[in-house]
């Protein structure tokens, strides 16, 4: 009660400065004992970085068909060599990166938004909303998702353009956002502090924005890295199946060709290799983020070592 | 009540049928995609110039189809049509069924999934129940990291560096496919052996990446059972330490990663028909795939259906034995 006194009587921007830089050093101290969340951080930074110096150094038009000999592997001029079609790859790359990861992180973030919304209310309003909402969701759940995402794309004409493929991935990415934080909303609706809100008169939406929602926050963040990491998932998933738009140039597309051409096969190493390692260092990057986001939401789970 | 509870699962599993198969009737209709007019029409613009007759053509088709009934009539048809399986027929291997096909398939699909998720989950979750023990095997701890790093892969991308390295690389594995050109599969020993040996590379790339999922899992469970009453009682009872650690630990966390199973399936579902793509592997996986590449519309609805319908039903036998398990749950009404 002290220090909340003192900070009062002091500047503000003082304070502030000196928080700020209190939460520097402690998120910096936090970091070193959660060893997972640095490694993901940096392997999505990695990423950035690759894509940020790749539209800034790479000639992008060279992404299209016919703009190069076809199959030429790596060498100085072109790093990544050319596909079956004369894309330069490394100019695919650097346009498929961001762009897979604008749908994964476009479809996560509707998910988890609709998700975190029916949560509240299913464990907020109880009644007939929650048993619905438990309903779809439980069933939701046991179908196969791929199969119901399969059946959205086909009754789309020609294949999925980006924003399609945001809509139909985000159709079922709130299924697992929903039943997550409900599970967690239901401890938190229980706990003093909601008590007493409630006792003190203060509407419930107030409580669920004011009190409910800021201690939600780690646990919302964590569901989002997993909703983006199944989103992109999925939305490669649809793309190897030739769901995509074949004039796209994702991650997935690329893979697409890549299987379409059986160019493990036929030792074009260089076509197949960078898709796999960008994919595995954002797959690898976002399960570390979520295990680090884990423990940084469920102390209970910091290793008894 | 042990009946009610087998009642609403029971429930559940129709709705899941009648969701499925009332999407699958729905969705076409919405987007405007007639899969016979469009069929039609390809094959007119490949034949160059035989546009006429393309109208009584389409007339006679919906008729055939049922088309031209009212939308009300064609749905319970259509609903009877799949409670018998009838998915019509495939449009890319026309005089045959499209049921037919796909229960030619099934069995690749049903033996490699089936086996390779329950050898990912046993070993997985003896892996996670040993690593809780002081006493591990070093070794183990070591294996942890890259386990766990091969699950945040996906099944199929694995797969298609497993084709490179033991396959093309160092020629040990076929590259795809079920079994031997010339080969007719069958229960002969030598066939099946050929056929196991074809499916060494996809199982390993379904197990090595969920193995780690169930290793977490367990180890997750075991720890958070550490110190609860009942394991200190039955030390200070005296018990040995791996009766403890087998009847007592093991036994307990089993439960949820049962349930995790059961919740599990579809996803790995969804990785094994990517998985069969990639090694061109004789199950519903590529079928699917083909029937997209053809647009055969009939036959994705029917294999997309049956996949779920399987997948439901392994979900119901998992949830209908967890209480048999658990004899703590009664199931009553709360």
């Amino acid at each position: 009660m002290a220090t909340v006194a003192q900070e009062q009587v002091l500047p503000g921007w003082e304070t502030r400065a000196s928080r700020l830089g209190g939460m520097a050093s402690g998120t910096w101290h936090y970091m070193r004992r959660n060893p997972e969340l640095l490694v993901g951080l940096g392997l999505f930074l990695a990423l950035l970085a690759f894509v940020l110096v790749g539209h800034l150094t790479v000639d992008l038009d060279k992404a299209r068909p016919l703009s190069n000999r076809a199959l030429l592997p790596p060498s100085p001029a072109l790093p990544f060599g050319t596909d079956k079609q004369g894309r330069n790859l490394l100019a695919v790359m650097v346009i498929g990166t961001p762009q897979t990861l604008q749908i994964g992180i476009l479809a996560g973030i509707i998910g988890v938004t609709i998700g975190t919304v029916l949560a509240l209310i299913s464990a907020f309003y109880g009644g007939p909303a929650d048993a619905l909402i438990r309903g779809i969701v439980d069933i939701g759940l046991t179908i196969p998702g791929l199969m119901v995402l399969i059946t959205l794309a086909m009754n789309v004409k020609g294949g999925l353009s980006i924003p399609q493929m945001v809509l139909v991935v985000a159709a079922l990415a709130w299924l697992f956002p929903a039943r997550v934080i409900r599970a967690q909303v239901l401890t938190l609706r229980e706990r003093a502090f909601v008590d007493i809100a409630r006792l003190s008169g203060m509407p419930r939406p107030a409580i669920i924005i004011r009190e409910v929602m800021p201690n939600l926050m780690p646990y919302i963040v964590a569901s989002l890295v997993g909703a983006i990491s199944a989103a992109v998932l999925a939305s490669i998933g649809l793309e190897v199946l030739g769901l995509g738009s074949f004039d796209s140039l994702t991650i997935g597309m690329t893979l697409y060709w890549v299987i379409y051409y059986a160019a493990i096969i036929n030792s074009w190493w260089w076509w197949w290799l960078p898709p796999i390692i960008i994919i595995i260092i954002l797959f690898t990057g976002l399960f570390m983020l979520a295990v680090g986001l884990d423990e940084l939401a469920n102390p209970r789970l910091r290793r008894r070592a | 009540m042990r009946a009610e509870y087998l009642f609403k699962r029971l429930g559940m599993f129709v709705l899941i049928l009648w969701l499925a198969s009332t999407v699958n009737f729905i969705l076409p209709r919405l987007g405007g995609q007639d899969p016979i007019r469009a069929q039609l029409g390809a094959q007119a613009a490949m034949g160059g110039n035989s546009q006429v007759g393309m109208k009584e053509m389409i007339a006679e088709y919906d008729k055939r189809f049922g088309l031209d009934k009212p939308l009300i009539e064609q749905y319970l048809t259509y609903l009877n049509d799949t409670l018998h399986l009838e998915f019509n027929f495939s449009m890319s291997a026309y005089p045959t069924k499209v049921i037919d096909i796909i229960w030619r398939s099934l069995p690749w699909t049903i033996v490699l999934l089936g086996v390779t998720t329950l050898l990912a989950w046993l070993l997985g979750t003896i892996l996670g129940a040993l690593l809780t023990q002081p006493n591990a095997p070093r070794i183990l701890r070591f294996i942890l990291a890259p386990i766990l790093t091969l699950s945040a892969i996906p099944f199929f991308l694995l797969g298609l560096l497993l084709i490179y390295l033991l396959g093309f690389q160092l020629k040990w594995f076929p590259l795809s496919g079920g079994f031997d050109q010339g080969i007719v599969p069958g229960l002969d020993p030598k066939v099946i052996a050929n056929m196991a040996y074809h499916s060494i590379l996809p199982a390993l790339s379904i197990i090595l990446a969920s193995i780690g999922f169930w290793t977490l899992g367990m180890r997750g469970v075991m720890v958070s059972t550490q110190g609860e009453d009942y394991l200190l009682f039955a030390e200070a009872k005296g018990l040995r330490k791996t009766t403890v650690f087998s009847r007592y630990a093991i036994r307990n966390a089993l439960l949820p990663q049962l349930t995790a199973l059961a919740l599990a399936l579809g996803n790995i579902v969804s990785g094994a028909v990517l998985v069969e793509v990639v090694f061109q592997y004789p199950g519903v996986g590529s079928l699917l795939y083909q029937s997209i590449r053809a647009s055969d519309f009939y036959m994705i609805q029917g294999v997309v259906f049956i996949i779920i319908v399987a997948i439901g039903l392994a979900t119901l036998v998992l949830d209908l034995i967890y209480p048999l398990l658990d004899p703590r749950i009664s199931y009553a009404r709360k």
